[in-house]
């Protein structure tokens, strides 16, 4: 054996220092008490109501927007594949979903504080012209509803970048054979494009979960604290020590770890799947 | 082809206004910073507020120096792999993506225990030694676009032709690296390149917490005090993620690079 090894020694230093023991370092410290003995007790912490409820709006948010998204990401991306519309509108929304999945964050915030905050320009416009006083409805910018909307300006744009390549991929020559046995349109959808479609659907939303699941940015933008989602729970932590517990933050820190891991690992799977089928 | 359909045109016309209307409210609240008429104010305070340029400056140089760290990370990393250990490729690409999987918040919360001022390695004990952690950070959150790009780029020329005809050719590994195998993949790596200035640009989580002057920090700032220089702010930022995208798709025309999927 040579020593061919030594050229990929830069990346796994690399990876070591700022990425796995960085983590390892918060996953054993979870298991660990003040003293460094083993103990659970830090997991069973997480049981405090305080933290079962960020879990809980993060969950929700992140649900929420991951499977509105990827159900109205769907009908965009189909819209322009196989809806029929005119071809030059099909690179204009590709384009336009690049910046917008990557348009997250403060800016993102502030632009949908502009829009439907207490004096946005949708607010005014309603309230002037419709007589409809939305804050009056109970909604606010700075809810779970608000939040949801928010996170979708960027949902939305990723399942259209993923999913378009997968539609395309759908042969015309199996709607072809589909109709020539007699399938109806919805017959086709149904027998056909569904069981193909289904895990690149699924493993996308999945993905998109993760995505906001992990998001501070925006969130921290339009609710400043008033929202208690785990992200924020944490960020509080970290600047703080709020939970008066340095382990129970590890805890925390962890618990994220498995979610966004756990559906990580599924959407590779759901994609591997898919992959067998788009040839 | 069809028919347009009229479920079509309802999608696309309620995805073209729930688009759109944000960023109108946004450019039309950032000109209201003047009772009763529309002026540019907001846009001339924000462009004359020193802490703006500094910030963003700050920033700006943390991307370039993300992108440059990453590429040389990266690329010969991506070229050793496919040229001499393709064994050690599921593990490279499973680091890569474990990014994806680890929030920003865990890993910089790993980075602050890790690498304090009373730790085995004080990286935050100095300010310049708290930049490299962040842009080891942003190399890290950068990783799995930028190692897909690059391999992507290598996946479409002949790397093991390319380094036996230099190598015949009288020619120094160095030399390979850098005057074969960079320029075949510099479309792959620009692409890779400006989505990385894009994220790094506004990122808030990494430079907040580890308290570095950057231009996410200074956003959540003026988005706590200030009322109309929010929107005139994420209008700029709108702007500039779309010039990064703008220029990954002039790049990406070159046919070398038409399939780079970032």
């Amino acid at each position: 054996m040579s020593l061919a090894w030594l050229g990929v020694v830069p990346f796994f230093s690399f990876a070591a220092l700022f990425l796995l023991l960085p983590t390892a370092y918060l996953v054993v410290g979870a298991f660990q008490d003040n003293d460094g003995h083993f103990t659970l007790a830090n997991l069973a912490g997480l049981a405090e109501p305080g933290i079962v409820s960020a879990y809980a709006i993060s969950l929700e948010v992140s649900a929420a927007s991951a499977i509105l998204g990827s159900a109205f990401g769907f009908l965009l991306a189909w819209a322009v594949v196989l809806g029929g519309l005119p071809a030059w509108l099909r690179p204009m929304l590709l384009t336009f979903s690049g910046v917008a999945s990557n348009f997250a964050g403060l800016p993102l915030a502030f632009a949908f504080i502009a829009t439907l905050g207490r004096t946005g320009l949708v607010t005014t416009i309603l309230q002037s012209v419709f007589g409809f006083r939305l804050y009056g409805t109970g909604f606010n910018i700075l809810s779970f509803s608000g939040l949801t909307l928010t996170y979708l300006y960027f949902q939305i744009p990723l399942m259209v970048l993923i999913l378009t390549p997968a539609l395309d991929g759908l042969k015309t020559e199996w709607r072809e054979a589909a109709t020539i046995l007699g399938a109806s349109p919805f017959g086709y959808w149904r027998h056909v494009v569904m069981p193909i479609l289904w895990p690149s659907l699924l493993g996308t939303t999945l993905l998109l979960f993760a995505n906001s699941f992990g998001a501070i940015a925006t969130a921290y933008g339009l609710t400043g604290s008033t929202l208690n989602l785990v992200t924020i729970l944490l960020y509080a932590q970290i600047r703080g020590d709020v939970l008066h517990n340095p382990h129970l933050g590890y805890a925390l820190a962890l618990g994220m770890v498995v979610i966004t891991g756990v559906s990580n690992a599924l959407y590779i799977a759901l994609r591997t799947r898919h992959e067998r089928w788009i040839r | 082809m069809k028919r347009p359909r009229f479920g079509a045109w309802l999608a696309f016309a309620v995805g073209v206004a729930y688009f759109a209307i944000p960023l109108i409210g946004t450019v039309e609240f950032s000109l209201r910073i003047r009772r009763g008429t529309y002026s540019l104010d907001a846009y001339g305070n924000v462009l004359s507020d020193p802490a703006f340029w500094n910030t963003f400056g700050f920033s700006a140089s943390a991307a370039v120096a993300t992108i440059v760290a990453g590429t040389l990370l990266v690329v010969p990393t991506a070229y050793w792999i496919r040229l001499r250990l393709p064994g050690l490729r599921p593990y490279v690409e499973f680091i890569t993506l474990m990014p994806l999987i680890i929030p920003a918040i865990v890993l910089v919360f790993g980075y602050l225990r890790l690498y304090n001022s009373s730790s085995w390695l004080p990286m935050t004990g100095a300010p310049w030694s708290t930049d490299v952690l962040m842009v080891a950070g942003y190399v890290v959150l950068a990783l799995p676009y930028l190692y897909r790009a690059v391999d992507t780029g290598m996946r479409s020329i002949d790397v093991r032709s390319l380094t036996e005809a230099a190598e015949s050719l009288g020619a120094a590994r160095s030399t390979i690296l850098f005057r074969v195998i960079f320029p075949n993949v510099r479309t792959a790596v620009l692409s890779g390149a400006f989505l990385t200035f894009a994220i790094v640009i506004g990122e808030f989580t990494l430079a907040s917490l580890l308290d570095r002057p950057a231009f996410g920090p200074y956003l959540q700032l003026v988005g706590a005090n200030r009322a109309y220089e929010p929107s005139a702010l994420a209008f700029i930022a709108f702007a500039v993620t779309w010039a990064c995208m703008g220029l990954i798709q002039l790049f990406a025309r070159d046919p070398a690079a038409r399939s780079v999927k970032v």
